[in-house]
């Protein structure tokens, strides 16, 4: 483990990918991607189905381990050893497709069980914090409920109210509105620009590509493992450099 | 997949079902689902029985049986001095009861173990579960506790009576160990992933995010180990310990009254296999509500 100083903190990036190669079985699925997220910063992630996008993300925090190349998140360099993979952990939230609420567990419980277990707090003052994020994501009034009395709006902002309990200082998303019915999406993505205002770094994956150009900083566009496009929402969308990108962008904003 | 995990998790207790814990748990679930059943199947079922009775009693007054089901009593309880006190076969069946009850003690947390084992990423550890799995489900339980009570009980220093129960307990805990091992495989990944995201170590996680959604998946299939474990406990008459069928088969020997003895025999298990899967019934209903209201 590494930890930098702290003036270094500041102008060190807050995710570093350098060439991270990923395979799965023969299937080269990464293929040497190098990406810089500064502190702060909005990356949105697009790109066809199968691209790797998920593949990436879930390598930031080491939900998917890469074979190559180096992953460095707030200084701590992602390797096999359990231990860094828990300080990495430690400081990256995650947002799923499907929530992944835990169904046993009250709203309330989902937002203090890690607070109790992994960051030592008292159960009083967990609740107090879990409580604070559940009016952040406007449900507080479902903190008794079970998840699966929650619509799908309300399941995905639970899940971000639950990740942001832990204090990460980057948060992940991949494809948060994709399984929700349409008129769930924009509660989510209030929540997430909420969220992108308060300055937290955030990476993701998603088609909202109305939200994309409000929130971004930049846009990475991929495609079959590799980042084909990296650059800012206004020239992005006006004037994509590669085909693939234009392409996929008439396609998307066909819709 | 929209609908969240819960549904999920309610349509993989089917494919729990592994071909053992499909076969374990078809008898102790049957005389349960007489309940709902509706009259046209209990009307066959009655007619099935009664047949089955007259077969019984036409085969035994052809071979002119002489039935004596009043000097089965003292075998049950005995009056002495107005007294009642427990006959040999309720001796047996408390021997019955005790040696499966420790079997279940211990093959419990040893299914649990090795079902942790078989799910970790060491090479080492899950072979060591496979083999033992393996070789107790591979082999017979009678040679088991000939080689438990000749060699292994000799060498360790062990009584009888242990060396049933240890017996009893490794075999029924390797199948606890696969039902286990299901039922935490039929949560599904996302929850495992959660979990790790927050983070939650792996401890934590089995404790209070897996175990917990894998119980409810995990009872009704292990009811059927315990019911099997009352049932193989008769296998600890080979070694001299006397059990309830060991006492059955004395009396049948000493008395020749085969036919009340050993149907009087079989209905004591059932009493208490029928009831053990009475309580798991009760005990799942509770579980399933206890766990998404
Ligand atoms: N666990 C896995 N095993 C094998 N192949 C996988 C696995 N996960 C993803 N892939 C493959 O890797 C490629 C990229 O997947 P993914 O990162 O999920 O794409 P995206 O999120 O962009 O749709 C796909 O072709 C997918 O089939
Ligand atoms: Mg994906």
């Amino acid at each position: 483990m590494n930890r930098p100083e702290n003036d270094m903190l500041q102008s060190s990036p807050a995710i570093e990918m350098i060439d991270v190669h990923k395979w799965f079985g023969n299937f080269h699925a990464l293929k040497g991607v190098t990406l810089s997220v500064g502190a702060g910063e909005r990356v949105v992630i697009c790109g066809p189905s199968g691209s790797g996008k998920s593949t990436l993300i879930r390598s930031i925090n080491g939900l998917e381990p890469h074979d190559a190349g180096r992953i460095t998140v707030n200084g701590f360099t992602l390797t096999e050893n359990q231990r860094d993979l828990f300080a990495v952990r430690r400081e990256v939230g995650m947002v799923f497709q499907q929530f992944n609420l835990f169904p046993h567990l009250t709203v309330l419980e989902n937002c203090v069980l890690a607070q109790t277990r992994s960051r030592g707090r008292t159960r009083e003052e967990a609740e107090s914090i879990a409580m604070e994020y559940l009016h952040r994501v406007r449900i507080p009034e479902q903190a008794g409920k079970y998840p699966a009395r929650l619509s799908g709006g309300q399941q995905q902002r639970v899940a971000i109210a639950r990740s942001l309990c832990m204090q990460p200082k980057v948060m992940l998303f991949d494809e948060p509105t994709s399984a929700l019915d349409p008129e769930m999406i924009s509660e989510v993505l209030d929540v997430m620009t909420d969220l992108a205002s308060s300055g937290m770094t955030m990476v993701c994956v998603t088609h909202e590509m109305g939200f994309a150009r409000r929130v971004a900083d930049r846009i990475v566009f991929m495609d079959e493992g590799i980042i084909v496009e990296d650059d800012v929402p206004s020239r992005f969308f006006e004037s994509p450099t590669s085909a693939r990108a234009r392409q996929f962008l008439s396609q998307i904003l066909a819709h | 997949m929209v609908s969240g995990p819960i549904k999920n998790d309610m349509s993989s207790k089917s494919r729990l079902a592994s071909p053992e814990a499909g076969a374990e748990i078809a008898a102790p679930t049957a005389p349960l689902r007489l309940q709902a059943a509706k009259w046209p199947d209990l009307l066959a079922f009655a007619i099935f029985l009664g047949l089955l009775i007259l077969l019984v009693l036409r085969g035994a007054s052809a071979m002119d049986y002489n039935w004596q089901w009043t000097r089965m009593m003292p075998y049950i309880v005995r009056n002495v001095d107005g007294q009642l006190i427990p006959g040999l076969l309720l001796k047996g069946l408390r021997v019955t009861l005790e040696i499966s009850f420790f079997a279940m003690l211990i093959a419990l947390p040893l299914g649990l173990a090795t079902a942790l084992l078989n799910l970790s990423k060491r090479p080492v550890s899950v072979f060591i579960a496979r083999l033992y799995i393996e070789l107790i489900r591979n082999t017979p339980i009678l040679l088991q506790i000939l080689i438990f009570y000749f060699i292994v009980a000799k060498v360790i220093g062990i009584d009888r009576w242990w060396a049933g129960v240890l017996t009893l307990a490794l075999y029924e805990g390797a199948f606890a160990a696969e039902i286990i091992r299901g039922a935490i495989l039929a949560v599904s990944r996302g929850q495992w992933e959660a979990a790790a995201s927050l983070p939650l170590g792996r401890i934590d996680t089995y404790r209070f995010i897996v175990l917990p959604q894998a119980l409810p998946l995990m009872v009704p299939p292990l009811t059927g180990v315990l019911v099997n474990v009352v049932k193989h406990s008769s296998i600890v008459s080979v070694i001299a310990i006397f059990d309830l069928t060991n006492e059955g088969r004395s009396i049948a020997t000493d008395t020749f009254m085969s036919f009340e003895v050993w149907l009087t025999v079989a209905a004591l298990y059932l009493i208490v296999t029928v009831s053990l899967s009475l309580v798991a019934a009760w005990l799942e209903r509770k579980l399933e509500h206890g766990s998404s209201t």
